[in-house]
């Protein structure tokens, strides 16, 4: 053991620091943040497109200025950040073993931990398209930092598969810097993106969108050549003579995002089979005492501004628990019920005493319709909205006397009206 | 004209009337943001633009953005006056990188300092 910290987080991106912002103001001193790339401010770094901070600080940020912000205030109240440093393990009692170039290896105890690595992009793998294995695929994200970090062009004709919202904002910026986007091809009847972005990354650059299409073949021997798309099948099956070929030199995929989980699962923390991430309670508490989770390691979430109150509330929490503040309480489970996926949490303390908010995607588009959350057969909150869809994560707040008054588990289904 | 609002998730299809270019009624929105948003979209649509540049003496590009929105069919040319701005670091975030992009009256600043 070379050190003793009271709460140490694992991640430099906004929901780490916010986590670590959040403990110190909380009166934790003996903070330390562990960072595996060489600056702060995560994948934030990457996104230098404007739409951040909406709701945190009332105004539209690029991705960078949104990070500097909390990079700064960290600073200002001389919170430690080891960058380029890698985190091996986290124990189940809380030992993290780490390496750097600049301390070595180190063993750190912690009274508590925040993780906050983030996620990860669903490779092609994930996906089973057949075709060659030739060079010119990656991931939206992979292209996104070749481009606005590292300044170089991945392709220069390019077809996007998948249309979450890194597929469309490529689309735009390979647009942008010069390259031709052929088409956005998604599988879902659906887009997985922020409407906003469909009108002004695509639309706006006249690019194709086409729903209920995949790309099922892949086509070049050294470089990609070529992709074929065909149009599915309500059973997502592609529908034989619908074929359409594109050729370019570019596929990006945009295909959804996991939450990376192999630490946590190394310290025994116990991993929701739905959204991927750590089970919690309202503590943000996983099934390990004394570990917390928070932001898109936790479940991938849609917007920052989200991410950072959540992370706020963990940081807090684990300053509670490295004072020995926060006391183990009874627990009621929280249930996904019809119309709705992966409700964080999934615990809720019985002597909470404060509102707790349920965030979930929906299964599919519901308009004009209700979030009904029950307690047996009593109903303890509703939400009404004009619509709920899958492309936008959904919240639904329960007050402070209605999670007072909870007997039982609590569902949470969405009603058509 | 149709368009679809963009201020929130419902995503509205707005049928805009136009009248020697001035909008005579706005139809299918739910709230009044949708009104605005067809107003500003059908008589001079607006866009933020955000880019990278080399920096001289810097290993990684400069992000950088518009102060403001700035119209639509200027984008294009705000690219390529981006792609002729030289620039040594260092360059402190939010300072003026190209001033007054093609007369839009709307300054380029840095997202970040390098």
């Amino acid at each position: 053991m070379n050190r003793q910290v009271d709460v140490l987080v694992i991640g430099a991106g906004p929901a780490g620091l916010a986590a670590v912002i959040a403990a110190k103001e909380d009166g934790i001193d003996n903070l330390l943040v562990l960072e595996r790339e060489h600056e702060s401010g995560g994948i934030l770094r990457q996104c230098i497109h404007n739409g951040f901070g909406l709701h945190r600080f009332g105004e539209e940020l690029t991705g960078p200025e949104y990070a500097q912000r909390d990079i700064d205030r960290a600073a200002e109240l001389g919170i430690e950040i080891q960058t380029d440093t890698t985190v091996l393990s986290v124990s189940h009692a809380r030992e993290v073993t780490c390496v750097s170039a600049k301390h070595g290896l180190q063993i750190i105890q912690a009274k508590a931990i925040v993780l906050a690595m983030g996620c990860r992009e669903r490779p092609r793998g994930a996906l089973g398209t057949p075709g060659t294995r030739c060079a010119g695929i990656y991931s939206a994200g992979t292209a996104q930092k070749f481009v606005n970090l590292e300044g170089y062009m991945p392709g220069k004709r390019v077809v996007i598969l998948g249309s979450g919202d890194i597929g469309l904002i490529m689309a735009r910026r390979m647009t942008l810097q010069g390259a031709k986007v052929l088409a956005c091809v998604e599988l879902m009847p659906y887009s997985s993106g922020l409407n906003r972005n469909i009108v002004q990354c695509l639309n706006d650059y006249n690019i194709p969108l086409y729903l209920s299409h995949t790309v099922v073949d892949i086509k070049g021997r050294e470089r990609l050549t070529g992709v074929t798309v065909a149009r599915v099948d309500e059973h997502r099956q592609p529908i034989p003579g619908s074929e359409i070929e594109f050729d370019c030199d570019t596929l990006l995929l945009s295909v959804g995002l996991l939450p990376e989980n192999e630490l946590s699962e190394g310290a025994g923390v116990k991993l929701s089979p739905v959204t991927m991430g750590a089970e919690v309670n309202d503590a943000l508490a996983t099934s390990v005492p004394g570990i917390f989770a928070c932001g898109n390691v936790l479940h991938v979430h849609d917007l920052v501004d989200h991410v950072s109150n959540e992370s706020f509330r963990a940081g807090r929490a684990a300053a509670a628990f490295a004072r020995g503040e926060l006391d183990d309480m009874e627990e009621i489970a929280v249930r996904d019920g019809e119309g709705v996926r992966g409700v964080v949490p999934q615990r809720i303390r019985k002597g909470a005493a404060q509102g707790v908010d349920l965030m979930f995607r929906p299964t599919s588009v519901y308009k004009n319709a209700a979030c009904v959350v029950t307690c047996g057969e009593r109903e303890v909150a509703r939400k009404r909205a004009l619509i709920f869809t899958p492309g936008e994560m959904a919240v639904v707040s329960l007050k402070p006397d209605a999670v007072a008054g909870l007997d039982g588990p609590v569902t949470v289904r969405i009603e058509r009206s | 004209m149709e368009i679809t609002c963009i201020n929130c998730p419902v995503g509205c299809r707005l049928t805009v009337e136009l009248e020697n270019g001035e909008v005579k009624s706005v139809t299918g929105n739910t709230c009044r943001r949708g009104e605005t948003y067809a107003k500003q979209e059908c008589t001079d649509p607006q866009r933020m633009v955000t880019a990278v540049i080399p920096v001289e003496g810097a290993s990684m590009p400069l992000s950088v953005k518009t102060r403001t929105p700035i119209p639509k069919a200027k984008i294009e040319a705000c690219m390529a006056a981006l792609a002729d701005v030289k620039i040594s670091a260092p360059v402190k975030a939010g300072s003026v990188v190209l001033a007054d992009v093609c007369g839009t009256g709307v300054d380029v600043i840095a997202t970040k300092s390098v």
